[in-house]
């Protein structure tokens, strides 16, 4: 029996002639509903991964199989109809209104030669809805915060109706509230059966559910497993390079939380 | 046209949008009445002026059986003279109006025109070496659709690289494609006998609707309507196109394939609008912005609307082109008047580079 996403001994790099692969030789399974959280510091390939699972980029060894099958025998469509992609903000050239972004999700349902149906604007209403941005739909998407921005990406990638979404870094330059915000979101997708896999730089958010985490460190996984063991003091300082300490909050959060030890120069 | 643009921006800035959605069926109601009226006043007008009833008459008369009481001589002047010439300017800024809203689409840029690949330069190179070396107008206009194709597909294959297409390298190709052909047209303009083909290679590249006659158009005509018609099936998906690559791969999109589809097409219409009326600049830049002012950014929607204002305003252009003065002004010349303030104007407005 296969695991519902299996990826076994994966190696990319961007260009043939480069020496260094960004990662190599990773293998790790995900199961169906669970919500993973790639962890791993700046420019360690987390974004690169992310788009080789999508389909955007193209493994050179090894390969990623969903309920058995090869990613890469899927046919562009149908593979969007099982993976969404929820891409790190960048914004639209055109001043497109939101409800118009939202139904784009519906692209891999739509043939080639065909505007969205009745249907199609009918699931879009529902993808906002689930994500809370339907107030917006007739507003331009110039006209959006960030964190509307990130919901509205969301909400698209919903209206794909996909089994799995991919976001990468989706709490990224966001305020403290609407970070919770796009937890609640994840976490609400998750409950209802949607597989997540999410690079992010928040140790702290894999601690809110027991979640599964993996930090990516110098090409390879430095640990993979459930979020109490996976991050620990040991492995942030070998990932990031600094002290921390992982407390416990008591007084009805009952959860676990990573704060920094400062050096004395630092708090000096 | 400034005040009338400004009071239709405001009139727009009064609706919400939501409310634009619902009008946009109407405003292309209107739009296509408008293009009918603005064809039936470029048949009435010219050096000689024919009353609307009589123009509608000859027109219908060519299908149904009305009695003629009216002389051939005007019979000829509506159907033969100006009739080409209206349906090759209708065609013409329908084409480069829709080539330029998808090209903006596809290369994620509003000031892209549908020249950027290189076709116009390609196309006027063609028709500078046709009328050096044979001057006969089939030749002419088949030499400059051949050599719009050339310049295109040399761009595309310049900018291929790993069987992917970046758009920046397409586009920096068809600066290098499009600077060599104007230099080879120079080229050609310097050699050409200065009293005889030098001004006709001149007024062949400022543009003109005159040399169009019903023939040629029945040639050139299928083309035009087999890639509008591409385009128009498959505008929603330059929506996608125009979130970049990897959303569109990720949302299903085959995008080299459907660039593919639209670069092809949109090449066929220019080169074939160069090969009928010489270089028309302006149009395919303005038209779309146009467009977007009064329906939004939505290619669904945008695409049909930009036709309507397309055809509607190359007429209208033909219409002063052929009337203000005496003789005809080049309609390259007034399109490129009109363009740069409209689109000026538009800048300021909408801040489209934003």
């Amino acid at each position: 029996m296969a695991a519902y996403i299996n990826i076994e001994n994966i190696s990319f790099k961007y260009l043939q002639k480069q020496q260094i692969n960004i990662f190599e030789d990773i293998s790790f399974n995900v199961n169906k509903s669970e919500i993973f959280y790639l962890l791993g510091p700046n420019g360690t390939g987390k974004s690169t991964m992310l788009k080789c699972l999508s389909g955007i980029l193209h493994i050179q060894k090894g390969h990623i199989t969903l309920e058995g099958k090869n990613i890469n025998s899927f046919k562009h469509a149908d593979l969007a109809k099982k993976i969404a992609y929820v891409p790190q903000s960048h914004t639209s050239v055109f001043p497109f209104l939101v409800r118009e972004i939202v139904v784009m999700g519906r692209s891999p349902h739509i043939s080639s030669f065909s505007s969205p149906k009745k249907a199609d604007i009918d699931a879009a209403e529902e993808a906002m809805n689930t994500v809370g941005v339907s107030h917006i739909a007739d507003r331009p998407c110039s006209n959006t915060s960030g964190g509307e921005w990130q919901l509205v990406l969301i909400a698209r990638a919903l209206a794909q109706n996909p089994e799995i979404m991919l976001l990468d870094e989706p709490t990224s330059h966001l305020d403290l509230g609407n970070q919770i915000k796009i937890l609640n979101v994840i976490h609400n997708l998750a409950a209802k059966g949607l597989t997540i896999i999410t690079a992010t730089h928040f140790p702290d958010h894999a601690f809110i559910k027991s979640n599964k985490v993996a930090i990516l460190k110098d090409r390879h996984l430095l640990d993979i497993g459930v979020s109490e063991q996976v991050i620990s003091e040991q492995n942030m300082k070998k990932a990031y390079g600094v002290d921390v300490k992982i407390i416990h909050i008591e007084n009805g959060i009952d959860r676990k939380l990573c704060v920094p030890v400062l050096t004395n120069s630092i708090s000096a | 046209m400034i005040k009338a643009l400004k009071s239709v921006s405001n009139i727009l800035k009064n609706i919400n949008t939501a409310a634009i959605k619902t009008h946009s069926i109407q405003i292309q109601i209107i739009l296509f009445l408008l293009l009918i009226s603005v064809v039936i006043i470029s048949l009435m007008l010219g050096r000689m002026d024919i009353h609307p009833f009589t123009v509608i008459k000859i027109l219908f008369s060519e299908i149904l059986p009305i009695e003629k009481i009216w002389s051939s001589r005007i019979e000829s002047v509506v159907i033969d003279v100006r009739f080409p010439r209206v349906m090759a300017a209708l065609l013409i800024g329908a084409g480069l109006s829709v080539s330029g809203a998808s090209f903006q689409g596809i290369f994620r840029n509003p000031l892209v025109s549908p020249d950027i690949l290189g076709v116009a330069s390609g196309a006027g190179f063609g028709a500078a070496i046709a009328i050096l070396f044979f001057d006969n107008i089939v030749t002419i206009q088949i030499f400059s659709f051949a050599f719009g194709l050339l310049a295109v597909g040399l761009t595309y294959s310049i900018s291929r690289v790993y069987s992917a297409v970046p758009v920046l390298m397409l586009v920096l190709s068809g600066i290098i494609v499009g600077a060599l052909f104007s230099a080879m047209t120079s080229l050609t303009k310097y050699v050409a006998d200065p009293m005889d083909k030098m001004p006709a290679i001149v007024f062949w590249l400022l543009g003109s609707l005159n040399n169009i006659t019903n023939k040629n158009l029945l040639f050139v005509s299928p083309f035009f309507i087999v890639c509008m018609g591409t385009i128009y099936l498959i505008r929603w998906r330059i929506n996608i196109l125009s979130m970049g690559d990897e959303d569109a791969k990720t949302l299903g999109v085959n995008i080299e394939r459907l660039k593919g589809i639209i670069i092809i097409c949109a090449t066929i219409i220019t080169a074939a609008s160069v090969s009928l009326s010489g270089i028309i600049g302006w149009v395919g830049l303005v038209i779309p912005h146009l467009g977007r002012l009064l329906v939004g950014s939505d290619n669904k929607i945008l695409i049909p609307v930009t036709m309507l204002v397309g055809s509607s305003y190359l007429i209208i252009v033909d219409i002063i082109a052929r009337t203000a003065i005496a003789s005809e002004i080049p309609i390259g010349i007034i399109t490129a008047i009109f363009g740069a303030p409209i689109f000026a104007y538009l800048l300021r407005k909408n801040q489209i580079g934003r």
